[in-house]
C-alpha cells in the first residue's frame, strides 16, 4: 500500500473509467437515448411525407432538436444515481479537486450519449435527404455542439439533483441555455447546403464549447455543494 | 460571530484535532442545536446521542463539511476547514447513512475505487485481504447489486481497515452489521484512538467493549427541553 497524491490526470482517468464501466454494465444508459434519437428523427418523414425538398429543408433542425431532447433525457443519470447511493458525497469529501471529478463525469457522459449520436447521425441524414454538401457541417457541429450540451446540462442536473421530481425543472433550466447552440448549428448546416462558407458559425460554437469546458466544471462543483447541503 | 474571534477561542486548546465553535443548525425552520461548542482531541471516541430527528446526522455532516451550519465554524487543527480543504479531506473519513457502493461494480472494484480516490493505492491481493477482514471472502467479484445491505455496509466499512485519516466520522456504522462484525469494528476503533486518531459516531446501540468513562458523549436534546 502506498499513499501518494494522485495527479490530475490519474484522478480524471480513475473517475472516467469508473463511469464507463458502470455504463457498459447498465447498457440502458447508452441504448435508450440513442433509440429515442433514432425514433424521433424517423417519425418526421412518416408524419410530413416523403417529399425530399421539404425534408432536406428541415433536416438540420430535426436532427439537432432530437439531439437536444435525447441529451436532456440522459442528463438525469449524470449525478442522480451517485447522489442516491451516497457515492457523490464520498467524491466531494475526497482530497481531489472537485472540478476534475466533475469534468471526468461529464466527459464520460458525452462518450456514452453524445458520441453514439454523432456516429449514427449521417445515417439519419440520408433518411431526411440532407443536402450532400451539408454532411461535413453536420458532423462538425455535432462534434463541437454535443459536448456543450453535456457541459451546460451538467450545471442544471447538479442544481436539481437533490430535488425529488426535478425533471421538468431541469428542462426549464437547461433548454434555454441550449438555444444558442441550436441556432448556430442549424444555421451552419443550412449555409453549407448553399455552398457558402460556414466558418463563422463554427467559430461561435467552438467558443461556446471552450467557454463551457473551462467554466462549467466549477459551476457544477459549486452547485453540487449546494445540492448536498 | 467573526471567524477571527472564533479562531482565537478555538486556539485555546492547541491539541484539538477537530473543533467547532458556536454551531447553530436550523432545518425546516426548526432549531436543532444552538451555540454548540465541541472540542475533540486525539484519542477521543465521541458518541453523539439523541432521539430520532434531534440532529445527529446534521451535526456529523456539518463536522465533515458536507453541510453548512446556520452559524458557527469548524476547525481542523485550529484552521478553518474551508481554508484547508485538501488537508482536512486527506485526514477525514466520513461514512454516512448511504454506503456509497455502486451496484454495477464488484465488491473489489468498489473498494479499489474508494481507496484510490482517497489517495491509497493497493494491489489486488491487498484489496482481497482487506475484503477478507470484513468477511467478504468469496464475494470479491460479485456485483454489489447482488449483495445484501449488510454486505454493502461492509464494503464501505472495509475502508476503515486501510485508512490513514485521523478523523473518523461514522453515521450509524453498525446498521445491518452482525454481532461479530460490531465486535471487530469496536476493536478497530480502539486501535485507531490508540494511534492518535479520533472517532465520532452515532449509534443507538451501546458500545460494549468500551467502559462508559472512555466515551465522550454529545447529547442533542434541544427539542425535548
Amino acid at each position: 500500500m502506498s499513499i501518494a497524491n494522485l495527479s490530475y490526470h490519474a484522478v480524471f482517468y480513475l473517475v472516467l473509467k469508473r463511469d464507463l464501466t458502470i455504463a457498459m454494465r447498465h447498457k440502458d444508459d447508452i441504448i435508450n437515448p440513442l433509440l429515442f434519437f433514432v425514433i424521433v428523427v424517423t417519425l418526421f418523414p412518416l408524419g410530413i411525407g416523403p417529399e425530399s425538398q421539404i425534408l432536406s429543408r428541415i433536416a438540420p433542425g430535426i436532427i439537432w432538436v432530437a439531439a437536444l431532447l435525447s441529451t436532456l433525457l440522459s442528463l438525469d443519470r449524470l449525478f442522480k444515481s451517485d447522489h442516491s447511493d451516497g457515492s457523490l458525497e464520498q467524491m466531494l469529501l475526497s482530497p481531489q479537486p472537485v472540478f476534475i471529478l466533475v469534468l471526468a463525469k461529464i466527459v464520460a457522459h458525452w462518450l456514452i450519449t453524445g458520441l453514439p449520436l454523432i456516429l449514427i447521425a449521417p445515417l439519419l441524414a440520408v433518411l431526411l435527404h440532407l443536402n450532400e454538401q451539408s454532411y461535413g457541417a453536420l458532423i462538425l457541429t455535432l462534434l463541437l455542439g454535443t459536448p456543450v450540451l453535456s457541459l451546460l446540462g451538467a450545471i442544471g442536473v447538479a442544481l436539481t439533483v437533490g430535488i425529488k421530481k426535478g425533471g421538468v425543472l431541469l428542462s426549464l433550466l437547461v433548454l434555454p441555455l441550449y438555444i444558442p447552440v441550436l441556432i448556430f448549428a442549424t444555421s451552419a448546416i443550412d449555409t453549407a447546403a448553399l455552398g457558402l462558407p460556414y466558418s463563422g458559425q463554427i467559430a461561435i460554437i467552438a467558443a461556446l464549447f471552450f467557454g463551457s469546458l473551462t467554466l462549467s466544471p466549477f459551476a457544477v462543483g459549486a452547485a453540487l455543494k449546494v445540492s448536498t447541503n | 460571530m467573526s471567524a477571527n474571534l472564533a479562531a482565537s477561542l478555538a486556539a485555546k486548546n492547541e491539541s484539538a484535532l477537530i473543533s467547532a465553535s458556536n454551531l447553530t443548525c436550523i432545518r425546516e425552520e426548526r432549531l436543532l442545536f444552538d451555540q454548540l461548542t465541541i472540542e475533540i482531541n486525539a484519542g477521543d471516541i465521541v458518541q453523539v446521542e439523541g432521539p430520532n430527528g434531534s440532529g445527529k446526522t446534521s451535526l456529523l455532516r456539518i463536522l465533515a463539511g458536507l453541510s453548512q451550519p446556520y452559524e458557527g465554524d469548524i476547525f481542523y487543527k485550529n484552521q478553518l476547514i474551508t481554508q484547508t480543504r485538501e488537508e482536512f479531506h486527506q485526514n477525514l473519513l466520513y461514512l454516512g447513512h448511504l454506503s456509497g457502493v455502486k451496484g454495477e461494480m464488484t465488491a473489489q472494484e468498489n473498494l479499489n475505487f474508494n481507496l484510490t480516490l482517497h489517495g491509497l493505492h493497493m494491489n489486488a491481493s491487498e484489496i482481497e485481504k482487506t475484503l477478507a477482514e470484513v468477511n467478504l471472502t468469496g464475494f470479491e467479484d460479485s456485483l454489489a447489486s447482488h449483495l445484501s445491505a449488510g454486505q454493502h455496509r461492509r464494503i464501505s466499512l472495509a475502508r476503515l481497515y486501510k485508512s490513514t485519516a485521523d478523523i473518523w466520522i461514522l453515521d450509524e456504522p453498525f446498521t445491518a452489521i452482525d454481532k461479530q462484525g460490531v465486535y471487530s469494528l469496536e476493536q478497530l476503533f480502539k486501535a485507531h484512538i490508540k494511534q492518535g486518531g479520533c472517532v465520532i459516531l452515532t449509534t443507538h446501540q451501546d458500545l460494549l467493549t468500551f467502559s462508559p468513562s472512555q466515551i465522550k458523549k454529545i447529547t442533542l436534546d434541544y427539542l425535548i427541553e
